[in-house]
């Protein structure tokens, strides 16, 4: 046996696999919790014939579709339309990569030095996010092009407009806890927030900073094309937007990257303001429980959203972006400047 | 062992693709492409040479350029709109003439 | 490891811009210009210089490359003219081959000749010219200057972007 497969390398390459797997299953419970919600929220029942409460129904899905003819539209651009949904995911799930989900574990004495729960740690972890995420507008900007159908490109051109328009009130909310943390690592930002104040209240950012939180949480939904600013997939305008072109597995992989992406919206918010694996009651290997609890959270208020309320019109979306959210971020930005350095 | 020259050539080699591109090619956008080229050829140097001091300088310059560079975009490709709505082309030649 | 990495990363950042000049397709010609700002990046990091290769992915691939490309879509142009330019000549392309070439070549030469220097691996040096807080500080202290008169410069590069892009002038 080589020498640099040692227990910590095979750990790491572990729990790479376990994070990537973790995130593909997560998509695929969240397309059942979607349904299930929305079933709900509609009184009905939603899927309950594949599995125990119809668990299983999105494997059953990915199946089907697995199935299905893989078709390319005569005057695509071959290339970069299969292209398209690869950059999609490969973006979604690079930049999960850089978010902690507990402290360490040694597996029960086993791995000395000790596992830290990330897949890696980068002195600039928020930055790397940032510009990960920044990535995936290509995804869906090069399937609208390369569809060369008037609704993919409607598709593209509305969702590349909103990413970048929404990107700096994301942006400006992130430096406003950079600020707070005064890093820019993700695990360092979470380690910031341990403790109580007055043993009552976790000294979250969510509490220092509710109004970054609120930015934060819309541009995030923005960034990820959901509802109510689901614009590039507008089904009553644009019959599906982006991805009307795509059958078979690609058209399921825009689906991935869509859920992947909320995913990692959620985990990011959960580390920057709802104190990442910190919790009360359990022992510090099990952090992670907490941190799995408070994302599924979000990822609840992100389907209870969808289902709530009505979409805005294009123009009211870019007006709400550029004169409502974003000078509230740099507001929010300049008080918490001024804030810290009063109060040191 | 990685030294200055290794990405003072590169960078070079680079810069040298960049000015080519626009010699050569008859579109406006590639044009403007191939100056972002230089730009970061310019950049890489920057980078390498403020390693090699040890100081941040040159990372702060990096950034400056970043920021002239997205400028520099924004007023070259609101440049290439408002001509293409003129003359429905992109290649450079058929701006010669002053008037229209 | 750093002489690999390095040279991958080259040769991706050298055959992805010598491709962006070789399209006639501009879509294709700026994904390959993120591809080779990508390999720029991953030099960046060789460089311990991690903020300047985030900030070239967020600055260069996500926002001015979109704008890039959302000017292609925009103008639906697929292909570049077939026209042979009038103003070059009949031997002006390969003059400007030519002087292209001379230009690279002048400059291995002149960077090769110079006395190999080995990047010092002290960590106190590399730990110092990484640190987000050190360039921050420059930013704001020693280059605060030139630091607003990019933010002025930024506002009249929007505003006159905004005023040549209108339709009614």
């Amino acid at each position: 046996m080589p020498a640099f497969i040692t227990p910590t390398v095979i750990a790491h390459l572990v729990l790479i696999f376990a994070v990537m797997n973790m995130l593909v299953l997560s998509s695929a419970f969240m397309v059942w919790m979607e349904r299930k919600v929305c079933a709900y929220i509609q009184d009905r029942l939603g899927p309950n014939r594949v599995g125990f409460e119809g668990l299983l129904q999105p494997f059953a899905d990915v199946f089907k579709l697995l199935l299905k003819e893989e078709l390319v539209p005569k005057a695509a651009d071959k290339l970069l339309f299969l292209l398209a949904p690869i950059i999609s995911v490969a973006a979604a799930l690079t930049a999960f990569s850089v978010v902690p989900f507990g402290t360490q574990i040694t597996l029960f004495g086993l791995l000395d030095p000790p596992l830290r729960l990330e897949v890696t740690d980068v002195n600039v972890g928020i930055l790397v996010v940032f510009a990960i995420t920044s990535m995936g507008v290509y995804g869906i900007v090069l399937a609208g092009w390369s569809s060369n159908s008037k609704y993919s490109l409607l598709g593209g051109l509305r969702s590349s407009a909103q990413m970048i328009s929404y990107e700096i009130s994301y942006g400006l909310a992130l430096a406003a806890v950079v600020m707070l943390a005064g890093s820019l690592s993700l695990r360092e930002v979470v380690m910031n927030q341990s403790g109580y104040w007055w043993h009552l209240i976790p000294r979250w950012y969510l509490f220092l900073q509710p109004l970054g939180f609120l930015i934060f949480f819309t541009a995030g939904v923005a960034e990820t094309n959901r509802a109510p600013f689901d614009f590039p997939e507008a089904e009553q305008e644009l019959v599906a937007g982006y991805h009307t072109e795509y059958s078979s597995m690609s058209f399921g992989l825009f689906f991935l990257a869509e859920y992947v992406n909320m995913v990692t919206v959620s985990a990011v918010a959960t580390s920057l303001y709802l104190g990442g694996w910190l919790g009360p009651f359990l022992p510090d290997w099990l952090g992670w429980i907490w941190f799995l609890i408070k994302t599924l959270a979000l990822l609840f208020f992100y389907v209870w959203m969808r289902w709530t309320l009505p979409r805005y019109r294009y123009d009211q979306l870019m007006e709400f972006g550029w004169k409502y959210l974003l000078p509230v971020a740099i507001v929010n930005l300049i008080v918490t400047a001024a804030l810290v350095i009063w109060l040191g | 062992m990685l030294s200055l020259n290794h990405f003072l050539v590169l960078s070079g080699i680079l810069f040298s693709i960049g000015t080519a591109g626009v010699f050569l090619r008859r579109n406006l956008i590639t044009i403007l492409l191939s100056i972002e080229i230089m730009l970061n050829a310019v950049n890489l140097t920057f980078v390498a040479v403020g390693r090699y001091l040890g100081t941040v300088d040159g990372q702060i310059i990096t950034f400056f350029v970043m920021t002239v560079a997205a400028a520099e975009a924004a007023v070259g490709l609101a440049l290439v709109i408002s001509l293409f709505r003129h003359r429905e082309t992109l290649s450079p030649d058929a701006f010669t003439t002053l008037r229209w | 490891m750093d002489v690999i990495a390095f040279y991958v990363f080259a040769a991706i950042a050298v055959v992805a811009s010598l491709l962006v000049i070789g399209q006639r397709n501009p879509m294709h010609s700026v994904m390959l210009l993120i591809v080779s700002f990508g390999a720029l990046s991953g030099l960046y990091v060789l460089l311990d210089a991690p903020f300047t290769a985030v900030t070239q992915i967020i600055v260069y691939a996500g926002a001015i490359m979109v704008l890039f490309l959302f000017v292609v879509m925009l103008l639906n142009a697929h292909t570049e003219d077939e026209v042979v330019p009038p103003t070059l000549g009949p031997h002006g392309m390969k003059v400007a081959v030519v002087l292209s070439l001379a230009l690279a070549a002048e400059a291995i030469w002149a960077f090769s000749r110079i006395s190999p220097t080995v990047f010092s691996n002290d960590p106190g040096l590399t730990g110092s010219i990484s640190s987000v807080a050190r360039i921050g500080a420059g930013i704001f202290t020693t280059h605060a200057f030139a630091f607003e008169v990019t933010s002025v410069l930024i506002l009249v590069a929007m505003v006159g972007a905004v005023v040549i892009a209108r339709k009614e002038a």
